[in-house]
């Protein structure tokens, strides 16, 4: 059921429709006047769409929308579609991360050609993740997720002249078609099996001969690798360092928390409703065990993401490696999912999907405030950021706040949202996955304080000069932090909708 | 609602003091660090509670509203105050505003960030002393360690990065080392509480609700807690031989921040043994009173000693910081009326006089731009209101009657001298009593060098008297010192009545 109890049930999908004629109206403006210089009308209206998606979405979320408190989940186009708690939830996270890429975005681009083509692409991926949260069928979700995918090569390249974003848009296009294949030849196996492309129908086909349980497990594993590339774990993690280093920086925030969101949407849904734990565990000839692939996943990832981070001697890249390991704690939700979990499945989804959305403010910001410093012409290596707090203050604060938040320190959104993460994991018998995470999460703060201590403590070596103020990175950053801090007095709403949407699923 | 509002009004202030430009933010941050203090003192004049908070006491602008879902546990937004916690907050917010003004001279570039951070301290020291709901309180706990970290790193001395990152290093691994500690004490609780708020888990403690977990029987798991509490908060407090970060962070951390060091921060953890080992586990207290009142010994004299061997003003006031905690450390295990009560009272006193003692050592400072007893003599000839001040804060130090110090020392030895812990309670007392002939010694011996004697200084500084702004926060702290210590009354009766209940706790012993 919609809000308005007369409108027709596709309005249930108006914050994709949104998106995606907010991406076609900036190409037509493009069109109209393809040398545009005003940047400012494009940002605003992709900035604008953004909202509106993220608003209606949020309204949805309040009005109960494809909740069970209205009727339960409403599904589209034969149900390809599905609209429910979860992928408004994930809406949520993507627009909020697309507005405020797009509203940083004003100064990044400033003086650069193809401002319309870039905001476009930002709107038409965030188009893409917002149907991957929405799939209901494989079908959907590898179009949505090619839909997502294929802005988001162009716009790593975006910087034409640049070697470092060209290299870093091949690899990113190349390992994300290898990963693409793999994970559309696991959709023809599952579809081999079981003779449907619909979630809900895979899972009542799934009492398949004991002779086809191998295939349809391969078929799982390779569906795993797919999700593994869009959310950069391991084992299709190798991308992202070199993505997000030679990326604009606004674009690395882009694919580091929505694109990253928008992977975890489409894995928790596929897999909690298209493989249930217990059917798939227990067939005829063997099972299909993916927790534990996924716990294996999540303890490789983490750990691998936080040696790698503290290694670096470059910040955005340093920030991308905590980006993976970062994906390592969100794999918990998938990882702590017992067959007889009941209760618990939901509150460690929940978190893990709490953690998301926490983690989209903290770290677009991180990324945001790396934009920044490329914009005053700053250096990348730690050693580049010192002295920064003396002559931004404001914005070193910020990015004190992003860093200690993400390392899971309090009084920051991502202390209560590891919190939650970990002790859910715990309430699900995961007691090691959660050890594990804390002993990483107490590891990370290591290289997160480098960053603060280099801002705040350490003496630049020759004289720091920081030309302009950038405005709209300015308001991004500050956004994204008091998101970040206000997030732990506001916490509540935000993981109880998660883990009532999350309970859904089961 | 009085709590939540002082609460936010001082990270307001804290907010607007960071953004505005810098020749401002001084006076600004005074003028804003005066709405807390009115705001503790109208709470004092309000005052209402009665009993200790944790044991079912009435609580003083108790809020306690559900903030989160935990599991099986409710998170509670649960803040009061009581008889223990009431005196402690009226000392943060006055300390917090004498530190800003004494901070004015030395604090010369970005001081906007710096005076906002002092107040974005208080706010969170507030939090701590406020919170009673486990989660809210170690929030604000850890909070505390961000500014104070700022504050050393980059405002600090020489070796700044050193201290900064030793006193961060210290106090997280002391945090983690607790809250491990707390968390198998609320397991073992199991499914007898469900919420972490601090009284409904002192008050399970005492039903003896207390089961075995992990392995560990009820009796041990109560002992592992304990130690593992007592060492994340001795490390805070600091109890030899933890204390070792202590004088690196004093000596490089500027005035203003040793005064909150020293002042407020070490009480978090004598305020925190008290709430959670001394108050939730006595019996567990009572059978490691040995060890305890041996650590505290230790902490008296061997503090003393080090102070003794000091050639650094700021050192020896550090030093002695050690000397003085170790005091409350003996008063605690006491477990007598006038031992838990002179120690809560030593808080207070120890915060006045120790905010004193730094902030006269950074006066003089300000001016010969050296701290060395052997660079200076004969300061008093040139800076006599200084010195005068100085010299009376010694003798706070060292006991002098009618000042806070002797009140809260003696009541700590009467109380220990009247203890039933164990039989040889009285000799470690007279044994921490020797201390304070040590205090007085290098107290002495300092100031005859330093200030008196014909006047003699090795450096290319102008020493001339303080400015006015210097020595007003000096003369308010003496003055506080010696009203407290005439009439110690106006904080000790509201500090006994919470103490009283803690006492009757396991009275078999």
């Amino acid at each position: 059921m919609t809000p308005l109890q007369t409108a027709p049930e596709w309005t249930a999908a108006a914050p994709a429709i949104i998106l995606a004629v907010t991406g076609l109206a900036l190409l037509l403006i493009d069109t109209i006047d393809p040398d545009t210089s005003s940047n400012g009308l494009l940002a605003g209206l992709s900035t604008l769409g953004s909202l509106a998606a993220g608003g209606v979405a949020g309204w949805f979320l309040t009005q109960g929308t494809g909740m069970e408190s209205s009727g339960g989940a409403i599904t589209l186009y034969g149900d390809a579609l599905v609209i429910d708690g979860m992928s408004l939830f994930f809406t949520l996270i993507f627009t909020s991360v697309a507005a405020m890429v797009s509203v940083a975005s004003y100064d990044y681009l400033a003086g650069r050609r193809y401002q319309g083509e870039f905001y476009s692409l930002v709107m038409f991926a965030a188009t893409g993740m917002t149907l991957m949260a929405m799939s209901n069928s494989l079908a959907t979700v590898f179009v949505s997720l090619e839909l997502a995918s294929l802005p988001s090569y162009a716009l790593v390249a975006f910087l034409k002249k640049n070697r470092g974003s060209i290299e870093a848009g091949l690899k990113y296009f190349l390992i994300g078609a290898l990963s693409s294949a793999v994970f559309a030849f696991g959709i023809s196996l599952v579809y081999a099996v079981t003779g449907t492309l619909l979630l809900p129908e895979i899972a009542a086909n799934l009492s398949v001969s004991s002779d086809l349980v191998g295939v349809l497990g391969l078929g799982v594993l390779m569906i795993a690798g797919g999700f593994a590339f869009k959310t950069a774990s391991v084992p299709f993690h190798f991308w992202a360092p070199e993505a997000y280093e030679g990326a604009p920086a606004p674009v690395s925030a882009f694919l580091s928390s929505a694109s990253k969101a928008a992977g975890f949407a489409v894995a928790f849904r596929v897999f909690t409703v298209a493989f249930p734990l217990g059917p798939v565990t227990s067939l005829n000839g063997g099972g299909v065990d993916w927790s534990l692939l996924f716990a294996v996943l999540a303890v490789v990832t983490m750990t691998l993401g936080n040696f790698a981070a503290a290694t670096q001697e470059n910040v955005k890249r340093m920030l991308a490696y905590s980006s993976i390991g970062h994906a390592g704690y969100a794999l918990i939700g998938l990882a702590a999912i017992t067959t007889d979990g009941g209760a618990a499945n939901g509150h460690v989804l929940g978190a893990s999907m709490a953690h998301l959305l926490v983690y989209g403010f903290m770290n677009t910001g991180a990324f945001l405030f790396i934009a920044m410093v490329e914009k005053w012409g700053l250096g990348r290596t730690f050693a580049d950021y010192n002295g920064i707090a003396s002559k931004a203050p404001i914005a070193a604060t910020a990015m004190t706040v992003f860093m200690f938040s993400l390392a899971g320190l309090p009084p920051f959104g991502g202390f209560l949202s590891k919190y939650f993460l970990f002790l859910s994991a715990i309430e699900s018998g995961f007691w090691w996955l959660a050890a594990v995470g804390a002993v990483n999460s107490a590891l990370s703060l290591f290289y997160y304080s480098r960053v603060v201590k280099a801002m705040w403590i350490e003496e630049p070596s020759e004289p720091l000069e920081i030309g302009s103020q950038p405005v709209g990175l300015y308001v991004a950053v500050i956004f994204a932090a008091v998101g970040t801090v206000l997030l732990l007095p506001g916490f509540r709403p935000v993981i109880e909708t998660a883990q009532t949407v999350a309970a859904a699923l089961f | 609602m009085i709590i939540e509002a002082l609460i936010a009004v001082t990270f307001l202030a804290a907010l607007v003091t960071f953004v505005l430009p810098d020749r401002y933010a001084g006076k600004a941050a005074f003028a804003l660090s005066l709405i807390p203090v009115v705001g503790s003192l109208f709470m004092w004049q309000q005052y209402d509670a009665s009993g200790n908070a944790l044991l079912g006491g009435t609580v003083a602008f108790e809020t306690d509203v559900v903030w989160l879902q935990l599991g099986q546990y409710d998170l509670h937004w649960m803040v009061g105050v009581d008889g223990i916690s009431m005196p402690l907050i009226v000392l943060t917010t006055i300390l917090t505003t004498l530190a800003i003004v004494s901070a004015w001279t030395p604090i010369a570039e970005r001081q906007s960030q710096f005076f906002g951070l002092m107040l974005f301290m208080e706010a969170n020291l507030l939090g701590v002393f406020t919170a009673l709901d486990f989660f809210v309180w170690f929030i604000f706990w850890e909070a505390v360690l961000v500014p104070m970290y700022f504050l050393i790193g980059v405002w600090g001395g020489p070796r700044r990065k050193y201290a900064a990152i030793k006193f961060f290093v210290y106090t997280n691994i002391a945090s983690l080392v607790m809250f491990i500690g707390f968390i198998s004490l609320v397991f073992g609780l199991g499914d007898s509480i469900s919420s972490l708020r601090l009284p409904e888990i002192a008050q399970a403690l005492q039903a003896g609700q207390l089961g075995g977990f992990a392995g560990l029987s009820a009796g041990a798991l109560a002992s592992v807690a304990f130690i593992a509490m007592f060492f994340g908060f001795a490390v805070k407090v600091p109890v030899a031989p933890l204390h070792t970060w202590l004088p690196d962070a004093h000596v490089e951390a500027p005035t203003p921040v040793s005064v909150m060091l020293a002042g407020v921060l070490l009480k978090m953890g004598t305020y925190a043994l008290l709430r959670f080992n001394f108050t939730m586990l006595p019996e567990t207290a009572r059978s490691f009173a040995l060890p305890i009142a041996l650590l505290a010994v230790a902490s008296v004299i061997y503090g003393a000693l080090l102070a003794l061997a000091q050639q650094d003003l700021k050192r020896i006031v550090a030093y002695s910081s050690v000397s003085s905690m170790g005091y409350v450390i003996l008063g605690l295990i006491a477990y007598t009326t006038y031992g838990v009560g002179g120690a809560t009272f030593q808080m207070v006193a120890h915060g006045l006089i120790s905010g004193l003692m730094f902030m006269a050592v950074g006066v003089i400072y300000n001016t010969t731009h050296t701290r060395m007893v052997t660079d200076m003599s004969g300061v008093a000839d040139r800076m006599p209101v200084t010195a005068g001040i100085f010299v009376a804060g010694a003798f706070g130090y060292m006991g002098l009657p009618l000042m806070a110090g002797f009140a809260a020392e003696f009541f700590i030895f009467k109380g220990a001298f009247e203890s039933t812990v164990m039989e040889a309670m009285p000799l470690f007392t007279g044994a921490a009593m020797f201390g304070i002939v040590i205090v007085a010694g290098y107290l002495l011996f300092a100031m005859q060098r330093t200030l008196f004697g014909p006047f003699e200084f090795d450096g290319d500084y102008d020493v001339t008297s303080a400015p006015f702004h210097d020595v007003a926060p000096l003369a308010v702290l003496l003055l506080l010192t010696i009203v407290l210590g005439v009439s110690p009354d106006i904080f000790f009766t509201m500090i006994q009545d919470a103490v009283n209940p803690i006492l009757e706790l396991g009275g078999a012993f």
